[in-house]
């Protein structure tokens, strides 16, 4: 695969040369009330709100779906009332009670009940698919979830084992896991007692602006508005999306009008479609972000010399200016602009001599060092760049390249050295960061917390870790803030962790839509709000 | 073939022979039979074999490749715990040959297993990727042959010649041009610039859904669908997007096809018959076109045959230039993530075309060839 993507970026560079004297062609070819859309969807593995984990999985469960409480898409930071009309926190601070938005129907026609919504969080705990942390993490078990979420006519109550921040509950409600699905439609295609888990990777039952119509995996989707939506009938009567691999192919259709959205266009592509008057380009923060890792594990990376030399020989802004152009900004933190508490300090620059000195302080002489890396072409761009700065302060870098799955795997079991990867934010709460990159409750190998990125990196958080408990019980919002901000200055100093980047997606549009939000640095896509001029 | 008639019409040892020797008169009907019969049994035996094979090394490679599939399906936050069970789920956590063998058995009675990627049955996932690519791969079959030999028969018949530099020269650029870098040059300028024919995808947006919704989909393959159901505006609307990608896969196997034609020819052309022809005062077009051309016919069919086998296992690079959902994408992406059922599965239909290739190659050199009939 390593060289197909420097075939492709090949015959994308060559593409550009000939494009930019194309001819356009105007007007739209697509209807005006269907939305064509170039996106790449091959990372689908699951359209099961309680197992789909991926970003264009939870893109078209996000329009489909409602949850309880939803977020703003013109103001994503917000949450608003979505089949939950209002909610409280009794004074225990662990009693939450939900009253449920009357006449709101299921594509199927069923009525949208509490019992719906609460066999959903039952059901999502219960399969105890990859995502299922995101509600477990509130005390809920397999065993217990039955007493802890109950139904009552219009309301639904949930009992979380610690008085949380009511807003990290809120937040986490808005996740596809918390998807309020059909029940009675669900139980029909029911096989084994599986909660109906086989039909609904494939099909849907929701009551969310839009019904799946046809769906076929790594090749389209197609979906159809739902006129009886309670915000509205969306303007977009169908949405049609496409699995279109290659950026300059996705580009091509633009241009030519047969497709008005295209989401994964190359920095390169944008720039070639800047003096395009039929196009245009919107530019989004998402929640991605680009980090090393040291595993403290190894010597001489667990020396806390050595670990900020390297901190000092990552060409933050050279990356961010020429190949990351568009697709990354400088960032250096773990919470993503975007989220509650985050925050913009860049401590660090390139600076070899100065890393020069702490490893002369360190007492480390030139070494050798392995960079896990999966071969992508953006993350072999970065390593390469790593490389070249490392080899000036005298560090041989070797890069270990392998197919995502398989650097994966070597990550998950402590066996890197450096490890240079993403990380995505898998819930709109800044907890979502801060309990994996700042907190580790047993370093021990036994212990097998694969998901917990400092675990990972054998890095026992002493300094954060109480930071991060205290944080996610604080129900002041503003002290609460405080608090991730403090934990990610001491993170920056401290962790074997460099924050990079943070991603921008950039999103181009035929001139004529407007209203498309790609879901920010914490949601997914909004089709509901579309239309076109 | 002779090893087999000596078999069968002398009496050696052998049921056949020995039936033939102890029975008096001869019966020549009931050795014909048998003959067919043991052929038909042999062929039985070698597909299976072959498919057994194909599908041992398949899963081979599949388990000595370092990815996890269970990673694959539960993602990067999946906990410990999770993991195993997925990997209980999955069957890998018995004995390598224990799985083989269950995966033999149920492929064995058309369950090929579910996908791991699409949550699909491997079944219905080839069969909604193989017809795009059987439809893309013919009809850029049909236009190699139509174009590649011809054009090698007319640069045999006049070695060195300004013609026989062209084809040169236009093969020699079809062998070495990035099919990639090919097909995005022709999608700027025929669909881009132009606007001469449909972009990537199987077809415009509208029409898909129309496609999806309208047509009875009886073999998915786009073009004969519609034309069964008289649906000449997606027809037409296919025809424009296929064009692209099946000549862009017919431009390499016409280069091959006409490389082989023209040194066959040239082989033949030299042969006594050729020389013996031209002295009685046959035309020059029936020499070359019906005795010469005839004559390759049998080595061409191979050629020709290896040429479609090749592109039915999908061109993974012009799928995914063109935005075509096919067969080779498939398998690529089932590979990168160890879904080994889709692999396996796909590996199955591919190899099965082979095998089918082979055999109606084989029945042709009988039509075409009287020596090769027995």
């Amino acid at each position: 695969m390593t060289s197909l993507s420097r075939r492709q970026l090949l015959g994308s560079a060559a593409a550009i040369g000939v494009a930019s004297a194309m001819p356009r062609l105007a007007g739209a070819r697509t209807p005006d009330d269907t939305l064509v859309i170039a996106d790449k969807i091959d990372d689908i593995v699951s359209l099961d709100p309680a197992e789909s984990f991926e970003f264009s999985g939870n893109d078209l469960i996000n329009n489909v779906y409602d949850t309880l409480v939803e977020l703003d898409p013109e103001n994503l930071g917000a949450l608003v009332p979505g089949l939950a009309e209002s909610w409280s926190l009794a004074d225990d601070g662990v009693t939450y009670t939900f009253v449920m938005r009357k006449g709101v129907t299921f594509h199927s026609g069923n009525p949208v009940r509490a019992e719906d919504a609460a066999w959903s969080l039952r059901r999502a705990v219960k399969l105890n698919k990859t995502p299922s942390f995101i509600l477990t993490q509130f005390g809920l078990t397999p065993d217990n979830v039955d007493r802890q979420v109950t139904f009552e006519g219009d309301r639904l109550t949930i009992v979380t084992d610690k008085p949380y921040a009511p807003s990290f509950l809120y937040n986490c409600l808005t996740a596809a896991i918390a998807s309020v699905v059909d029940k009675e439609e669900a139980l029909a295609h029911e096989s084994d007692g599986d909660m109906g888990h086989g039909w609904l990777k494939t099909n849907t039952a929701g009551s969310g602006a839009y019904r799946l119509r046809a769906y076929k995996p790594s090749d389209s989707y197609l979906l159809e508005a739902n006129d009886a939506f309670w915000r509205g009938a969306p303007a977009m009567k169908r949405v049609f999306l496409r699995h279109v691999a290659e950026p300059a192919t996705q580009r091509l259709m633009l241009e030519k009008g047969d497709v008005d959205i295209a989401r994964r266009l190359t920095p390169v592509d944008i720039d070639g479609i800047a003096g395009n008057p039929d196009v245009k380009v919107q530019a989004e923060p998402r929640g991605r972000i680009m980090y090393i890792a040291l595993n403290q594990k190894v010597a001489p990376l667990n020396n806390p010399k050595v670990v900020e030399a390297f901190k000092y020989l990552i060409d933050y802004d050279g990356m961010a200016g020429s190949f990351l152009k568009g697709a990354y900004v400088p960032h250096q933190s773990f919470l993503p602009k975007g989220f509650l508490g985050a925050i913009e300090d860049r401590p660090y620059r390139l600076d070899v001599a100065k890393a020069k000195a702490l490893l002369a302080e360190a007492g480390v002489g030139p070494f050798t060092v392995r960079i896990f890396v999966r071969n992508d072409q953006e993350r072999l761009e970065m390593a390469q760049s790593l490389q070249s700065t490392l080899a000036q302060a005298g560090i041989t870098a070797e890069l270990r390249v392998g197919t995502g799955k398989e650097i994966l795997g070597e990550y998950r079991a402590r066996n890197h050295e450096i490890y240079l990867g993403a990380w995505g934010p898998d819930y709109p709460d800044p907890h979502t960061n801060a309990s994996t990159f700042a907190w580790n409750p047993d370093n021990s190998d036994e212990a097998k917390l694969t998901g917990v990125l400092a675990w990972r990196n054998a890095w026992p958080a002493t300094e954060t870790h109480a930071l991060v408990e205290a944080a996610v019980l604080e129900k002041d919002t503003d002290k609460r803030r405080a608090l991730y901000e403090e934990m990610q200055r001491i993170h920056q100093r401290v962790s074997p962790f460099a924050e990079m980047f943070q991603e921008i997606e950039q999103v181009a549009l035929r001139a004529n839509v407007n209203g498309f939000v790609a879901g920010g640095a914490i949601h997914s896509v909004f089709y509901w709000k579309v239309t076109k001029a | 073939m002779r090893d087999r008639d000596a078999l069968t019409d002398t009496a050696l040892p052998g049921p056949a022979g020995a039936a033939g020797a102890d029975s008096a008169p001869p019966r020549p009907l009931a050795g014909a039979v048998l003959r067919r019969l043991r052929s038909l049994v042999g062929l039985v035996v070698t597909l299976a074999a072959t498919l057994v094979g194909l599908l041992a090394v398949t899963f081979l490679i599949g388990r000595v490749v370092p990815i996890d599939p269970v990673l694959a399906i539960l993602g990067e936050r999946a906990s410990a715990e999770q993991y195993a069970a997925a990997r209980e789920a999955l069957g890998l956590d018995r004995p390598l040959i224990e799985q083989f063998a269950i995966y033999v058995r149920d492929a064995a009675t058309g369950n090929f297993g579910t996908s791991l990627l699409t949550a699909n049955p491997v079944i219905d996932d080839v069969r909604r990727v193989f017809p795009a690519t059987l439809e893309l791969a013919t009809i850029a079959t049909i236009l190699g042959v139509l174009l590649g030999v011809p054009a090698g028969v007319l640069a045999a018949t006049r070695p060195g010649s300004i013609t026989d530099q062209i084809v040169r020269v236009v093969g020699l650029m079809g062998y070495s041009m990035p099919v990639f870098w090919l097909g995005m040059m022709g999608l700027l300028l025929f669909y881009g610039m132009l606007g001469w024919v449909g972009g990537p995808g199987r077809l415009d947006a509208v029409h898909e859904m129309m496609y999806e919704f309208e047509v009875p989909a009886r073999t998915g393959m786009i073009l004969i669908d519609t034309a069964l159901a008289g649906e000449w505006e997606i027809f037409r609307n296919a025809l424009s997007h296929i064009v692209m990608p099946a000549g862009v896969l017919a431009y390499y196997s016409m280069a091959y096809i006409s490389r082989m034609t023209r040194s066959f020819m040239i082989e033949q052309l030299g042969q006594e018959y050729v020389t013996t022809a031209r002295v009685k005062g046959m035309p020059e077009w029936r020499v070359v076109w019906v005795h010469a051309l005839g004559n390759v016919m049998v080595p061409l069919i191979t050629v020709i045959a290896l040429s479609y086998a090749n592109l039915l296992e999908g061109s993974v690079l012009t799928e995914t230039v063109f935005a075509w959902p096919g067969l080779g994408l498939y398998i690529t992406n089932a590979l990168l993530s160890a879904d080994m059922a889709a692999v396996m599965g796909s590996t199955i239909v591919v190899g099965a075309a082979f095998i089918l290739l082979n055999l109606a190659s084989d029945l042709l050199y009988r039509l075409i060839d009287p020596r090769a009939r027995a």
